[in-house]
């Protein structure tokens, strides 16, 4: 699906991909909550439920070569990526087969294959690595787009300006994508923000900046489409702000005493996988068949993660200190 | 061997560096156009230009994180926090991301960074300009921490620094920027592992580092008045601390003080004290003596400034409280 930046592919087989990747996260993450209550998981859980439009929308339109920095709510970024689900779910058991060695869990998935660095756990402290990973590439002479993941949340932190400030005066190629879902944890915008309007704040640095629905999918890929190419061609910074919600606690330890439960069954009209989904329908682009075959085969390679991530070994305590330094040579299976 | 001073001797460093690895280039507030707040980076600019030689914002967080997103996409920064005061306003990406890529990243992400700053006392700049804290980053596993006290050490170790897969952050006292010395025409680098044995002695051990180096040196040329031959280790790499060196001279001296410009109180000469008791105590023969900075902010007036801060008077008398001689 990684369609020529320029002209949305709206052909069936496409917008069936669009469906499945957001179904995949959001059936991927339900067992993650479930795996949590059975305390197979640990620790904090982020799930990304009602954003999947947003890292299904932006993340295919890069190219395998560009580099993606995220926050701590990243699953679906790091399945859409081509992180192995059976590595990610891993990586949430604390197993030595997950994609960061079982050493980062649910907030710090990293991949090297995929470009994928990280699982920034520090709201605001990604943006900075975003933006000199865009600085080597540009002395190297490069063309990377470098893709930062950031929610609302992180436009309180001072790193949030200094980041877009050097970006934008050192133009350089990084596209910011806000994933505004309203909430940071439990405080609202509009009890954090006196300007609520995001993308006015990344234009204030002269950065070329936009809104779009994060409730649709394609939408967020046409927006997405601009901006990756506004950034391949010009070698300078981008802000998409992606208007989300999250329907779920922030975390697995929040009782949600911050919002109305009438607020978040408006949004939950808005699902992004519902809406996309009914469209399609309505626009006869798919058969019942289709969802049910896409279910099935999500069902699977959940099955497949679940049981990967059973199978897997946990680290032996001797080498507890590993990886705070280089080692001259890693092990034969890295 | 030339005549030079730390400062020239830092330059030459990082001349050195850009010259020899295209990678290479140093970015931080005023080191280009301006020459450096201490004047080390001057001249640079007109021979690099701004590619390589980077003036940035006053925004230590923001361009911290540039040199450690910059290592990780292969570049070498060399990262200059005007002074360790201001380092605080980058600790998080210090200690949240250089110290902790790799490890959270199961040795995948490696920041291969060097971050350079001024630090201590003595130049009666108060309370907000005078920290200490290099102590304070030892502390991090995940970094490196280094304290250059002499010319050769000066030129030398920020190309080993460059060499090294993970972040090593460079502490320059700013007392020392002035000093003058003879360095060999061809010195290079050196290595940033081992403590050194700055002057042989018999009857105790002084464990030092940084600017404090040439007090307790000069302490050890005034005990050797009174006959008393003190040893002087300058640790240079205060993470990883040379255990060997450190105890090896104990357990032929018996006796040991430490001098540290930081804070008393949870302080490396604290954790150098501890490792002694822990691996030397049966070779002591007194308690280990400390001559730290007072617990106070660094004060205005000079005659505050110099009792807050280790002295000559008060290292010699440290030695002698230890030799029993008091």
């Amino acid at each position: 699906m990684t369609a020529p930046a320029d002209k949305l592919h709206l052909s069936r087989e496409h917008l069936l991909d669009l469906l499945k990747q957001m179904i995949r996260i959001r059936r991927f993450e339900d067992k993650c909550a479930e795996l949590y209550t059975q305390e197979k998981i640990r620790g904090f859980l982020h799930l990304y439920d009602g954003e999947e439009a947003v890292a299904v929308g932006v993340i295919p339109v890069l190219e395998k070569r560009d580099r993606i920095v995220a926050t701590y709510r990243e699953h679906g970024q790091a399945l859409v990526r081509g992180v192995p689900m059976t590595k990610i779910m891993a990586e949430m058991y604390g197993k030595q087969e997950g994609c960061s060695r079982g050493r980062g869990g649910s907030m710090h998935l990293f991949d090297q294959a995929t470009n994928f660095h990280g699982g920034n756990a520090i709201v605001g402290g990604g943006l900075p690595l975003a933006v000199g990973l865009a600085l080597a590439d540009r002395m190297q002479g490069g063309d990377l787009v470098i893709a930062c993941f950031l929610g609302e949340g992180a436009v309180a932190e001072g790193e949030f300006h200094e980041s877009l400030n050097l970006a934008a005066l050192w133009g350089l190629p990084v596209l910011f994508v806000c994933e505004n879902n309203l909430y940071a944890m439990g405080t609202a915008l509009a009890l954090s923000e006196s300007e609520t309007d995001i993308q006015r704040k990344a234009a204030c640095y002269r950065i070329v900046s936009e809104a779009v629905d994060g409730m649709d999918v394609v939408a967020v890929e046409a927006a997405a489409r601009r901006a990756v190419q506004a950034v391949r061609e010009s070698r300078k910074p981008y802000f998409l702000e992606c208007r989300t919600y999250r329907f779920r606690a922030h975390s697995m330890f929040d009782a949600q005493l911050y919002r109305d439960k009438a607020e978040v069954e408006t949004w939950r009209q808005k699902d992004p996988i519902v809406r996309f989904q009914e469209w399609l329908e309505a626009s006869h682009l798919i058969h019942a068949q289709d969802v049910l075959r896409i279910e099935a085969e999500i069902a699977s390679e959940i099955a497949g993660a679940v049981a990967f991530a059973e199978a897997g070994t946990w680290e032996p305590v001797e080498q507890l200190t590993r990886f705070t330094y280089a080692e001259s040579a890693l092990p034969a299976d890295r | 061997m030339i005549e030079t001073t730390y400062r020239e001797a830092v330059r030459e460093a990082i001349r050195d560096a850009i010259k020899r690895d295209t990678r290479v280039f140093l970015m931080g507030e005023d080191v280009g156009r301006y020459g450096g707040c201490y004047a080390v980076s001057k001249g640079l600019l007109t021979e690099f230009g701004p590619e390589r030689i980077r003036d940035t914002p006053l925004s230590e967080s923001g361009f911290t994180g540039a040199g450690i997103g910059a290592a990780m996409g292969g570049m070498r920064p060399i990262v200059e926090l005007m002074t360790v005061n201001f380092s605080l306003l980058a600790l998080d990406q210090i200690l949240n991301n250089a110290a902790t890529i790799r490890h959270m990243s199961g040795g995948q992400f490696g920041v291969p960074l060097v971050i350079r700053m001024a630090t201590g006392a003595g130049r009666q700049l108060a309370a907000q300009h005078s920290h200490s804290l290099e102590g304070w980053y030892a502390h991090i596993p995940g970094i490196k921490v280094l304290a250059p006290a002499t010319l050769e050490d000066a030129r030398g170790m920020l190309w080993t620094a460059l060499q090294d897969p993970d972040p090593v952050l460079i502490f320059e006292n700013v007392m020392l920027y002035n000093m003058m010395g003879k360095l060999a025409a061809d010195a290079g680098p050196v290595d940033i592992d081992k403590a050194a044995v700055r002057r042989p002695g018999r009857d105790i051990s002084l464990i030092t580092y940084g600017g404090s180096l040439w007090k307790t040196l000069e302490a050890a040329t005034a005990l050797a008045a009174d006959k008393i031959e003190a040893e002087v280790i300058d640790l240079r790499s205060l993470r990883p601390l040379d255990d060997a060196t450190i105890m090896a001279s104990v357990a032929k001296t018996r006796r040991a003080v430490i001098v540290d410009e930081g804070w008393r109180s949870s302080s490396l000469a604290a954790e150098i004290a501890t490792r002694i008791v822990e691996q030397a105590f049966w070779a002591l023969d007194a308690p280990i003596g400390r001559v730290c900075t007072e617990e106070v902010p660094i004060p205005y007036p000079a005659h505050l400034e110099y009792a807050a801060i280790p002295q000559v008077p008060k290292i010699a008398a440290a030695a002698k409280t230890a030799l029993g001689r008091a």
